[in-house]
């Protein structure tokens, strides 16, 4: 009798929904946008991401072994960080460049805080600003389409937002398809949509981050470019802002990189406060700032005021303080 | 005599480091060692203000009123400070603009206030001359060793001699402020890791109820009390 009597202590309700479980859903969500890397920059493009990818797991694995840490390499957060960490640079960058960013992420930014659950900031994004302030030149040489002929004299070529900081007018629909010059994970807005539809089907995302994200961003561009005159002569205001949104790492960044778990907060009305923060910043770098790009910047920037949000957004308990009536 | 200079400098250099061990005068720390010639320069400047000064403060002990002892020492430090500030836009002047305004900073230093504080008001002259010497000698060799690395990996070079080829791509943001707290955590940390001998990486630290950190020290172990007082008092700059 006594065997069928179940002694434990709270929560007894319990879900399947495990780390590695929505790690494994999140790689599963990135392979669109790594395919179509693959496809439009060649070989080099998986080089890259398996590089970076081998980098990540094994500095995790060797880093909790060297420090007698319970190995959690299983859980699938390494293989993410390493994956959008590919997904942000250049297929063209020398492999070491990936191999410095996959240990930094890691080592630094994850491990040093305390392993997954601990970071301040996203590992993938720290380790790309890291590598774009010290290799600024390597890590904005984008290369050419591997369909396109390069003219002779040029390795690299601009991106679509360059192209419009500098006053030209560009393709929607290459953009939204991706098949322009960026980074290798993030031109095709088309891949991370089907990724991101994944993410909602698991539940992995809600949609407050993502939409309040690019929302903001889009009204604050707008509200900076009319007051600058950012727009080009032979854009409307609608191009442009729909160029914004494809443009760059703002979708990549939207759907997975601003919605990590770790760094992300937990209310829903926190992460409205959060989503709108980032597309201000994002907005601020993109049209006031010197850069075309902002997005990795503005995310980390974020993701240091997360305390605070939570703070601010922390709902109160049922019958505990609140006004008085 | 000479076991007790040799004592006080050992404990500035290697047990009492003020940068890997004691974390003082992080500031300029920080900001000049970009290049390994900038820490030096530092260091060396700093070592002869502390060293003057601590000679100084030690000397007046018994007559600086315990009321104004701060303002005192203030007016020390700072008139060494320019002595070394004019000697330096003398004889080297390019040092002197690298270092720019971290010179005349020297004087709200935090190691040269903490030991002023912390010792040379309540020791004799010549020990209070070694452990200014130790501590200065052992900032300078701190900032020598980050300026080093940082000037080596973010530049190629140590001490303006090149030693990568240009072929080799050089990791900037060590020559940019991160990177000083980079290079920083790491030594430390390797510091730490290799059980060099210090305040509070000895096996008796361990036995401390602080271990080893004096802010949280609810004993009062008089074997850091004094540094806790420096640096509770020292105005980091």
């Amino acid at each position: 009798m006594t065997e069928k009597i179940h002694v434990s202590s709270a929560p007894h309700i319990r879900c399947d929904v495990t780390t590695a479980r929505i790690m494994h859903d999140v790689i599963i969500a990135l392979l669109p946008c790594g395919v179509c890397g693959v496809y439009l920059f060649g070989w080099r493009a998986l080089w890259v991401m398996l590089t970076s990818v081998v980098t990540c797991v094994l500095t995790e694995y060797l880093f909790q072994k060297g420090m007698k840490r319970p190995v959690t390499v299983t859980d699938g957060s390494a293989i993410v960080t390493g994956l959008l960490l590919a997904y942000c640079m250049p297929a063209s960058v020398p492999l070491y460049i990936p191999v410095l960013g996959g240990v930094f992420a890691i080592l630094v930014v994850k491990q040093l805080f305390g392993g997954i659950g601990q970071n301040i900031m996203n590992p993938a994004l720290a380790a790309r600003c890291f590598l774009v302030i010290s290799f600024a030149g390597r890590m904005t040489a984008y290369p050419f389409l591997r369909t396109v002929q390069p003219p002779v004299d040029l390795v690299s070529s601009a991106t679509p937002l360059m192209d419009l900081k500098a006053g030209q007018a560009v393709d929607l629909w290459h953009m939204f398809l991706g098949t322009h010059s960026g980074c290798l994970g993030e031109t095709s807005v088309a891949a991370v949509l089907i990724g991101a539809a994944y993410l909602f089907f698991r539940r992995v995302i809600t949609w407050h981050i993502p939409v309040a994200y690019i929302g903001s961003t889009l009204v604050f561009c707008g509200v900076f470019a009319a007051f600058k005159g950012a727009v080009p002569a032979d854009m409307t205001m609608a191009t442009y802002l729909v160029a914004q949104a494809c443009g760059g790492g703002l979708a990549l960044g939207a759907f997975f990189m601003a919605t990590d778990y770790v760094t992300c907060p937990i209310t829903n009305g926190g992460r409205l406060v959060y989503g709108v923060l980032l597309g201000f910043l994002t907005a601020v770098f993109r049209v006031l700032g010197k850069s075309a790009e902002g997005v990795s910047f503005a995310i980390i920037i974020v993701n240091l005021l997360v305390p605070l949000i939570e703070k601010i957004t922390m709902p109160r308990a049922f019958g505990k303080g609140g006004r008085a009536k | 005599m000479f076991k007790q200079a040799w004592e006080r400098l050992y404990n500035g250099l290697v047990k009492e480091n003020p940068t890997f061990v004691l974390m003082l005068g992080m500031c300029p720390t920080l900001a000049v060692t970009t290049a390994a010639m900038n820490g030096l320069g530092m260091g060396l400047s700093t070592a002869a203000v502390l060293t003057m000064s601590n000679l100084m403060i030690s000397a007046l002990r018994n007559v600086i009123p315990q009321k104004v002892r701060m303002p005192a020492y203030i007016v020390i430090v700072a008139t060494f400070v320019t002595v070394v500030q004019l000697l330096m836009q003398a004889y080297v002047p390019s040092l002197y603009d690298a270092l720019g305004i971290y010179i005349p900073l020297i004087v709200v230093n935090c190691i040269i206030l903490g030991r002023a504080e912390a010792y040379a008001s309540k020791h004799p002259v010549w020990p209070s001359l070694f452990d200014g010497l130790g501590m200065g000698l052992g900032f300078t060799v701190a900032l020598v060793c980050i300026g080093a690395v940082r000037e080596f990996l973010g530049n190629g070079s140590v001490f303006g001699l090149t030693i990568l080829p240009d072929t080799v791509d050089k990791i900037a943001i060590f020559t940019l402020a991160p990177g000083a707290f980079f290079v920083l955590a790491c030594l430390t940390a390797l510091q730490n890791k290799l059980k060099a001998p210090s305040a509070t990486n000895t096996p008796k630290a361990k036995n401390r109820t602080c271990a080893g950190n004096c802010a949280a020290c609810p004993s009062g172990c008089m074997g850091c009390a004094a540094d806790a007082q420096a640096q509770k008092e020292g105005d980091d700059r």
